[in-house]
């Protein structure tokens, strides 16, 4: 006979090609290489890490202070600080690995063939599950310019890195943009498996006292609290208008923040700002969404995908 | 190794005009805290303030497990966290950090802080008399009302001299004034914590003298842990990179700052 008295919901989830336990990430640059936060759990269980981003050749970032606390969120300008592909193939990846995390990397460059050349280094090392696109950086070929608000340069940059790789690639889109449904069918066309909704917001802070920004790099990146509802709405549109998977983030604090999410629309999501309060957010929130599953009959996660939107 | 563990208020009481202390019943972290490391601590439930916040560990009473802060109202969160009640919990992370290094038996150590910068130095003393060191504090503060921790350090066996800014107490200036009467070599080691200023001519003044020396840093933090990469900091020891105060430090070999005019002029433990 059976022991178990009820079956459990399933919360496993396919990201676009990318294999989840349960539907809930960390989110790129909160999470270290992981093992940052070993003493607070097994980080095995997490649905995905998002690791680092990470550029061809290290980066040492932007000079301090790099984060300020605003109303319910946080902003961040790090400048992307990490030590390079081949670090991350040779000291973190092989780690990660070894405990059995799912790992989904993170690219970022400043020209097309920066992203390119990380995804080519990347191809053939086991342990990798998919590919994150950090497309909120500045293409600095076309002055600077970011390369996810513009559609041309986001469908030649994913383009370009599918081309080098077999891992399911999913850019992460920038919401410093008037028509996000236009980007994500520019990624779509492009060749991407799945779309990550969203990067942080661009905004900034003033020291009243010394008469200038509080950030060394002026503007940064809002995160946390303050823009969920921003993302939910974003990833609502793009929902409504296309079929491909989403990872939704912006915000995520708890259960009901990350159901909110999947069922705008979002196939899985991601935790960023919220590690910060809770280090074993991610393990929380996918508890969570159990319960609610089993509270309201819910026997696979995917049914929950989209509910909100118009029937 | 650092845990998430809940603790207790036991008590929460006002010690100076914008000072607090607070004792906290939290055995499973008690038992881990070096002197030097910091809590990350979680201030209200709600997402506004929404980060912890960074505390050293002020004194630890190991078999009962209770930790103390001493802690500095500036802001929101340290403001509700002077509100916190008898009994109240408290969501604490840690041990984080790189702690003081600890002197060996029967040394000869001087200790300097400033303001509430005195905190991490108060549990580093009562672990070095427990070695048989002898330990001297410098203390600077505003005014004597601000002086309160001064008993503390007495009751371990600490000589304790003190320098206050309106002359209310002790000598009359910069506690950095009372390192003119100190011999260098009557000490193996120093450590000091306080406004970056202060900690400046410290530090060069133990480095003129050859003594070894460790002080402790601030910055900024989200993650507390090395993940977020926010909490750097410019040191002649990590150039061209940066440190991460969270992990790297907060505590420091003085030879490894180099405190530039700038880091002078940012806010650290000021009055
Ligand atoms: C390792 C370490 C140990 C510390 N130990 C002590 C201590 O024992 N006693 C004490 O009184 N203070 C200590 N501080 C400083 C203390 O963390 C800040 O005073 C506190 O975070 C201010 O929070 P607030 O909400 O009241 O102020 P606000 O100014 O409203 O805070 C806004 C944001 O800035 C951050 N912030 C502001 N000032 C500082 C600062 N000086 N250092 C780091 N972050 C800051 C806050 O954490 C918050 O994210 C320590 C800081 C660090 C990094
Ligand atoms: C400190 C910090 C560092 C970040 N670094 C990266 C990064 O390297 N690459 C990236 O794609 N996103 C980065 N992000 C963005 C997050 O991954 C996430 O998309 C964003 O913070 C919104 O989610 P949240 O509100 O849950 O934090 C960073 C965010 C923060 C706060
Ligand atoms: S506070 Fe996150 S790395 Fe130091």
């Amino acid at each position: 006979m059976n022991s178990r008295p009820m079956s459990y919901p399933d919360l496993s989830t396919d990201l676009g090609g990318i294999k989840m336990n349960n539907p809930v990430a960390v989110a790129s640059g909160t999470f270290g290489y992981g093992r940052e936060y070993e003493d607070y759990m097994d980080i095995a269980v997490i649905g995905a890490v998002i690791v680092k981003g990470t550029t061809l050749e290290p980066r040492v970032g932007n000079p301090p202070p790099r984060i300020i606390e605003t109303p319910a969120g946080m902003l961040n300008a790090i400048g992307l600080e990490n030590p390079g592909v081949d670090i991350f193939l040779s000291e973190h990846l092989p780690y990660l690995r070894d405990k059995g995390v799912t790992v989904i990397a993170n690219l970022a460059g400043n020209s097309i063939d920066d992203y390119a050349a990380v995804a080519a280094k990347l191809e053939g090392h086991a342990g990798i599950a998919g590919i994150e696109l950090n497309i909120s950086c500045p293409n600095v070929k076309k002055g600077g310019l970011q390369f996810g608000t513009d559609p041309v340069m986001v469908k030649q940059v994913v383009e370009a890195v599918k081309q080098e790789t077999f891992l399911p690639v999913m850019p992460k889109l920038s919401p410093n943009v008037t028509n996000i449904v236009e980007i994500a069918a520019a990624a779509r066309e492009g060749g991407a498996d799945a779309l990550s909704m969203i990067n942080t917001l661009m905004g900034m802070a003033i020291d009243i006292e010394q008469r200038r920004p509080v950030l060394g790099n002026v503007f940064g990146g809002l995160s946390g609290p303050a823009i969920k509802p921003v993302a939910l709405r974003m990833i609502y549109q793009v929902h409504r208008e296309m079929d491909i998977p989403i990872l939704g983030g912006g915000g995520i604090m708890n259960a009901r923040d990350a159901l909110e999410f999947i069922m705008a629309g979002a196939t899985a999501v991601s935790v960023g700002t919220g590690n910060f309060v809770n280090p074993r957010a991610a393990l929380d929130i996918a508890r969570g969404i159990q319960g609610f599953m089993q509270d309201n009959g819910v026997k696979q996660i995917s049914e929950l995908v989209g509910a909100a939107q118009p029937r | 190794m650092a845990a998430l563990e809940i603790g207790r208020v036991l008590d929460n009481r006002q010690v100076a005009r914008d000072k607090y202390v607070m004792d906290i019943a939290a055995p499973a972290t008690a038992r881990q805290c070096q002197p030097g490391q910091f809590l990350h601590i979680r201030i209200t439930d709600t997402y506004d303030p929404l980060l912890r916040r960074p505390l050293s560990v002020y004194d630890v009473l190991f078999d009962s497990g209770i930790i103390s802060l001493l802690y500095r109202v500036v802001g929101q969160g340290t403001s509700l966290l002077a509100k916190a009640a008898v009994d109240e919990a408290v969501d604490i992370m840690g041990p984080l950090g790189q702690g003081f290094t600890l002197p060996s038996e029967n040394e000869s150590i001087i200790l300097v802080g400033g303001g509430v910068g005195v905190a991490p130095l108060l549990y580093l003393a009562r672990l070095s008399r427990v070695r048989q060191c002898r330990v001297r504090l410098l203390l600077g503060a505003a005014g004597g009302a601000q002086l309160g921790a001064a008993s503390r350090f007495e009751k371990l066996g600490v000589e304790v001299k003190t320098a206050c800014l309106d002359g209310s107490a002790g000598y009359h200036g910069v506690v950095t004034d009372l390192l003119e009467h100190e011999d260098a070599g009557d000490y193996s080691r120093l450590y000091t914590c306080g406004p970056a200023p202060m900690m400046a001519v410290v530090s060069s003044w133990a480095q003129a003298h050859g003594l070894w020396g460790e002080l402790s840093l601030e910055e900024h933090m989200a993650c507390g842990v090395g993940a977020c990469l926010g909490c750097a900091c410019q040191l002649k020891a990590f150039e061209p990179g940066y440190a991460k105060v969270c992990t790297d430090g907060p505590v420091f070999n003085i030879q490894a700052v180099e405190l530039s005019p700038d880091q002078a002029r940012k806010e650290g433990h000021n009055e």
